[in-house]
C-alpha cells in the first residue's frame, strides 16, 4: 500500500511502511539526501526539516502520520530567511565538515521565520539542540546575526 | 583508414585533451601523454579553459579542497573561486604523503606534504601555456603574462583555451620557477570562500551514506559487545518479519551478523531484532574502574619503558635538591571520536567483475588493498572513488581498516551483483570499541628557590597505539610507542633532568589515534603540571611559561612567541569583571605552535561559564588565514567539549554509552566567543587540523583552577566535580 506525501511542493507517491521515520524515506525512497542521519533519537538535530514551515527532527515522525502536511528539505527551502541564512553561512565560511550543515541551516531558518531578530538567548536555545562535531558553534552563532542583518534590511 | 582521416582524429584528440601535469613515481615532473602516461595529476587544465586541483587528501572538514586549490590558484594567477577541484584515486606510490609515508590523511600533515608539489605542477602548466601562445603569436616569452585564464602581452590577448591543445605537446620545464612569495596574490591573503562551501549549504554534497544505487544492498552488523566476543548462535525469525529484510549472516571473523536489507531502516531494524547467542569464554570482561585502577598502578611502579635520554636516577637526584616538589597523579578517560556521519561505505560491482570503493576515504590506499586482498581481485580491479567525509578526527583510519574489511565480507557473501551499502549506526559509532585510549600519568617536579624547575618525573600508562600493528617498525623503538610520550618528551620548555617513563596496558577496547593523538592527553597534563607549578613557585602563569622558554632556538622562540602574543590580545594580567578568571596553555604539535587563553565566570553557585577563548597560532606560512582560524575554532571546540563532559566507561567489558544523551557533545551555548590570531611566518607551512585541540583543555582547567575551584586532574571534568551553567 502506497501513500502520498507533500515533500518540497510536489505530491510523492512512497511505498516504505508507514511506521518509517520520515528521514528515512526522503533519505532511500525520495533519494533526498541533503537531510542526514546522525543520532536517530532527536538528539543531534542532522535530520531537521520543516513540516508546513516548522523545524522538525524527521526521524522522529513516522512517515504515515505526516498526511496532509507539507514538507521541505535543504533542498528546496526557499524563503527570505532561506536566502539570508545561506548568504551569511557563505559570507562567513560556516562549514566545515558541513554533514551537519543541513540541519544546522533548517533549524537557523525555523528560528529566524519565528523571529528575525533572535536573542542570543533564544539563538542558545533552539540551536542548541543541533550539534556539530567540528564545532562550527561560533560561525554559526555570528552567521545568525548576520542573517537577521539582512533580513532587517530587506524590510 | 586514409592518412587525412587519421590526422584529423589526432588533431581531434589534441583538440581535447587536457593539460594534466603532475610527478611519476620517480618524483619527476611530467605531462600526461595521449595514453596516460604514469604521472600522479595535480592540476588539470581542460580545453576549455577549466582548470581543476585534484585533491589527494580527502575533504572532511579541514579544508583541504580549498588549501591545495589556491596552491594551484596562485601558481597560475587565477581567483581561487574558479578552481574546481576533484577527489584523487587511490595510488599507493603516487599520491603517497611524504610525511606519513603511504596515501593517507592525517598528522596534520596534508597541507605541508603538498606546498611545494602543487605549485610545482601548477607552475609547470603556467609557463607551458605561456610557450604556447609566446609560440603561436610569434613574441618573445618573457612579454607574456598568465593571469585569470587570460594570456596577455605585445598588445594581444586570448583565453588559455585558445593554448591548451598546443601546450600538451610541448615539453615540460624541468625546474618551473615558483612565484617570489611578495607576488602571492592568494596564499596568504585573508578571504572567505571555502570551495566546499556552495555543496554544503544546499544539501548537494554527497558523503558515504548518500549513494543511493538502483537495487542496492543495505547492511547493518550486530556486533559484539564486549571485545573478543563471538557469535554461538543467530535467530533471525524476528528479523524476516520486517518489510525489506534480506538474509543475516555471521561474519566469518565471528565478530558479528551482517543483517541485509533494500533500505537502511529495514537493516537498522533487522538488525535490531536478530537474536544472537555469544560465546563470552575469550572476551573482555573488565570495568572501567578496574582498567583505571591498572592504570593507576602502572604509573607508581617501575615504568616498564624508559622514554628518555635522561634516566631516572638522574631526575631522582635533581628532585633531591627541590626547594619545592610538585607532585599530581591525572588519569584521561577512553573517548570515542564521534564524527557527525556514522561509519559507512559502498562497494559497486562494474560488469567486468571489478569493484569501485566508494567512500570519504582518510587511507584509500588502504581501503584499495584490503577490498582486492577480501575479494580477491587484482589491484587494478579495484578502484576508489573519494567522497565528502562527514568529519572524521582520525576515526575514518584504523589499522585494521574495520568498517572497510567489514563492508568488503558483507559484499563476498552476496552474488556481487548488486552493490551493498555498509552503514553504521550512532549507537554502533558509540559502542563500536575504536577509542582513544585511557591514559594515566604521573609527574614529580622539583622547581628551586628561584622559581625554576630542575627536575621532572613523568610517567605514562596507556595503550599503545601502534604496537601489534603495521606501523610498529616505524613507531615503537626500545619499546616506546612515539605516540604515547610525544608532547612530552620532545617539549619546547626548557626542563633540565626530564625523564619520561612508559607502561603498556593491555586494552579491554581496540586503541584509534583520536584528533591530535598523544597530545591528546599529554597536552593536558604537561599544561596543568606548568600551572601547578607556577602557582607553587608563586608566580604568574605565562611569565612562569616564558621564563623556560628563553634562548634563540626555534621551539622556545616559536611557543613563546604565540603564548606573547595569544597573553596580549586576550588581555592578560589586566582586571577582569568581577568573578571572571584567565588560564592559559600553550602546546606544539605537528610542527605548529599553540597558545590559548580561556576566560571563564564562575557565579555564585560555583557554575563555571566559558566566556571567551584567545588563541594563538604559528603554522609557518599561513597559506589559507581563514581556514587556519576555522580549524583553531573546531579544535578549541573538540578538545573542550570532550574533557567537559565526554568519556567512553566500560562495565563488565561493555560499553555503558550509546548514542549523543550520554555521550555528549559541545553545543552552541557552551562556547560562545573564539578569536584566533595567526603568527606572520615565512617558516614552511605545518598542519592546523589537530594542534588547536590539546591546549583547549588544560587552558579551561587552569582558568578553573584559578577562580579556586578543584584543578581537574581527573577527566572528564564533571567527574571532577566541576559543574558548568
Amino acid at each position: 500500500m502506497s501513500l502520498e506525501i507533500e515533500v518540497n511542493g510536489e505530491n510523492r507517491e512512497v511505498n516504505s511502511p508507514p511506521d518509517t521515520p520520515l528521514l528515512w524515506v526522503l533519505r532511500d525512497e525520495l533519494h533526498l539526501t541533503g537531510t542526514k542521519y546522525g543520532c536517530g533519537i532527536a538528539q543531534c538535530g542532522a535530520c531537521t526539516v520543516h513540516l508546513n514551515g516548522r523545524a522538525i527532527r524527521s526521524c522522529q515522525v513516522a512517515v504515515g502520520d505526516v498526511g496532509a502536511s507539507s514538507i521541505t528539505t535543504i533542498e528546496a527551502v526557499n524563503s527570505l530567511a532561506a536566502n539570508a541564512v545561506r548568504q551569511a553561512w557563505t559570507e562567513l565560511d560556516v562549514v566545515q565538515c558541513g554533514f551537519c550543515q543541513s540541519g544546522q541551516i533548517m533549524q537557523a531558518i525555523g528560528l529566524l521565520e519565528r523571529d528575525p531578530q533572535p536573542t542570543d538567548e533564544l539563538t542558545d536555545a533552539v540551536m542548541g539542540s543541533v550539534a556539530c562535531r567540528c564545532a562550527t558553534y561560533v560561525r554559526i552563532r555570528s552567521a545568525i546575526h548576520r542573517a537577521a542583518e539582512i533580513l532587517g534590511d530587506s524590510q | 583508414m586514409s592518412a587525412s582521416l587519421s590526422r584529423r582524429d589526432l588533431l581531434k584528440t589534441v583538440a581535447s585533451a587536457a593539460l594534466v601535469l603532475g610527478f611519476q613515481p620517480s618524483g619527476a615532473l611530467a605531462k600526461s601523454t595521449p595514453t596516460g602516461g604514469n604521472l600522479t595529476p595535480f592540476v588539470k587544465i581542460f580545453p576549455d579553459g577549466r582548470v581543476a586541483a585534484i585533491i589527494k587528501h580527502f575533504e572532511g572538514g579541514q579544508g583541504t579542497a580549498t588549501g591545495l586549490s589556491a596552491l594551484i590558484a596562485e601558481e597560475l594567477n587565477m581567483s581561487l573561486q574558479d578552481i574546481e577541484f576533484e577527489m584523487a584515486p587511490s595510488d599507493y606510490d603516487r599520491y603517497a604523503n611524504s610525511i606519513i609515508g603511504a596515501q593517507a590523511t592525517g598528522g596534520s600533515a596534508s597541507l605541508a606534504d603538498s606546498f611545494i608539489q602543487y605549485r610545482t605542477a601548477a607552475a609547470a602548466a603556467r609557463d607551458m601555456l605561456i610557450t604556447a601562445a609566446a609560440e603561436t603569436w610569434g613574441v618573445p616569452i618573457e612579454s607574456l603574462t598568465l593571469r585569470d585564464r587570460m594570456i596577455s602581452g605585445g598588445g594581444r590577448s586570448g583565453s588559455i583555451a585558445e593554448f591548451v591543445g598546443q601546450a600538451v605537446l610541448l615539453p615540460v620545464p624541468a625546474e618551473p620557477r615558483l612565484k617570489d612569495p611578495e607576488d602571492w596574490t592568494v596564499i596568504g591573503v585573508d578571504q572567505k570562500g571555502r570551495l566546499d562551501t556552495p555543496a554544503k549549504i544546499n544539501g548537494s554534497a554527497i558523503y558515504s551514506m548518500d549513494l543511493q544505487f538502483e537495487n542496492q544492498l543495505v547492511v547493518a552488523i550486530k556486533r559484539t559487545p564486549r571485545l573478543g566476543g563471538r557469535v554461538a548462535q543467530i535467530d533471525d525469525s524476528a528479523a524476516r518479519q520486517i518489510s525489506g529484510f534480506v538474509k543475516a549472516v555471521a561474519m566469518p571473523n565471528g565478530k558479528g551478523v551482517m543483517a541485509y536489507a533494500d533500505t537502511t531502516w529495514a537493516a537498522f531494524r533487522a538488525r535490531d531484532a536478530l537474536d544472537i547467542e555469544w560465546d563470552f569464554s575469550s572476551a573482555e570482561s573488565r570495568s572501567s574502574n578496574e582498567l583505571r585502577d591498572e592504570l593507576t598502578s602502572l604509573i607508581s611502579a617501575e615504568p616498564q619503558f624508559q622514554a628518555s635520554t635522561t634516566d631516572l636516577a638522574t631526575t631522582s637526584a635533581a628532585l633531591a635538591d627541590a626547594a619545592y616538589l610538585v607532585e599530581q597523579e591525572f588519569y584521561l578517560p577512553m573517548l570515542a571520536h564521534a564524527p557527525m556521519e556514522p561509519m559507512g561505505a559502498t562497494i559497486e560491482p562494474l560488469a567486468d567483475g571489478g569493484v569501485i570503493l566508494h567512500d570519504g576515504s582518510q587511507s584509500p590506499g588502504h581501503g584499495h588493498e584490503v577490498v582486492s586482498e577480501i575479494l580477491d581481485l587484482a589491484w587494478d580491479s579495484v578502484q576508489v572513488n573519494t567522497l565528502y567525509a562527514g568529519g572524521f578526527f582520525g576515526r575514518r583510519s584504523t589499522p585494521d581498516a574495520d568498517y572497510i574489511v567489514e563492508l568488503a565480507l558483507a559484499f563476498a557473501e552476496t552474488d556481487r551483483t548488486r552493490p551493498v551499502k555498509l552503514q553504521w549506526s550512532r549507537e554502533d559509532d558509540i559502542t563500536g570499541g575504536y577509542y582513544r585510549p585511557a591514559y594515566a600519568h604521573k609527574v614529580r617536579i622539583g622547581i628551586d628557590d628561584g622559581g625554576t624547575i630542575i627536575g621532572w618525573d613523568h610517567r605514562v600508562a596507556g595503550q599503545s597505539l601502534f604496537k601489534g600493528t603495521s606501523g610498529e617498525p616505524y613507531m615503537v623503538q626500545n619499546g616506546v610507542d612515539a605516540t604515547s610520550v610525544e608532547g612530552v618528551r620532545d617539549t619546547p620548555y626548557l626542563i633540565p633532568a626530564l625523564h619520561v617513563g612508559l607502561s603498556d596496558q593491555k586494552g579491554a577496547t581496540t586503541p584509534n589515534w583520536w584528533r591530535s593523538v598523544g597530545h591528546s592527553h599529554t597536552g593536558y597534563v604537561m599544561e596543568c603540571a606548568i600551572d601547578l607549578c607556577a602557582r607553587t613557585a608563586g608566580e604568574d602563569p605565562v611569565a612562569f611559561r616564558l621564563k623556560h622558554l628563553v634562548g634563540d632556538a626555534t621551539d622556545q622562540k616559536r611557543m613563546a612567541g604565540v603564548i606573547r602574543l595569544a597573553a596580549e590580545k586576550a588581555g592578560w594580567g589586566k582586571a577582569l569583571p568581577d568573578g571572571h578568571f584567565h588560564g592559559i596553555a600553550a602546546h606544539k604539535a605537528f610542527g605548529t605552535y599553540v597558545a590559548e587563553v580561556c576566560e571563564i565566570s564562575v557565579d555564585d553557585d560555583n557554575l563555571v561559564t566559558i566566556e571567551k577563548f584567545t588563541a594563538a597560532v604559528d603554522c609557518g606560512i599561513p597559506v589559507t588565514p581563514d581556514i587556519i582560524r576555522a580549524q583553531i575554532e573546531s579544535g578549541i571546540g573538540y578538545g573542550i567539549g570532550h574533557v567537559m563532559r565526554s568519556a567512553i566507561t566500560l562495565t563488565d567489558g561493555t560499553v555503558d554509552q550509546s548514542n549523543f544523551h550520554d555521550y555528549e557533545t559541545l553545543r552552541i551555548y557552551d562556547l560562545s566567543s573564539i578569536e584566533v590570531h595567526i603568527v606572520q611566518s615565512t617558516e614552511p607551512p605545518t598542519g592546523v587540523g589537530e594542534p588547536g585541540t590539546p591546549p583547549a583543555g588544560p587552558a579551561l582547567a587552569n582558568a578553573i583552577a584559578t577562580s579556586g575551584l578543584p584543578m581537574a586532574t581527573h577527566l572528564p571534568m564533571i567527574d571532577h566535580g566541576i559543574r558548568f551553567a
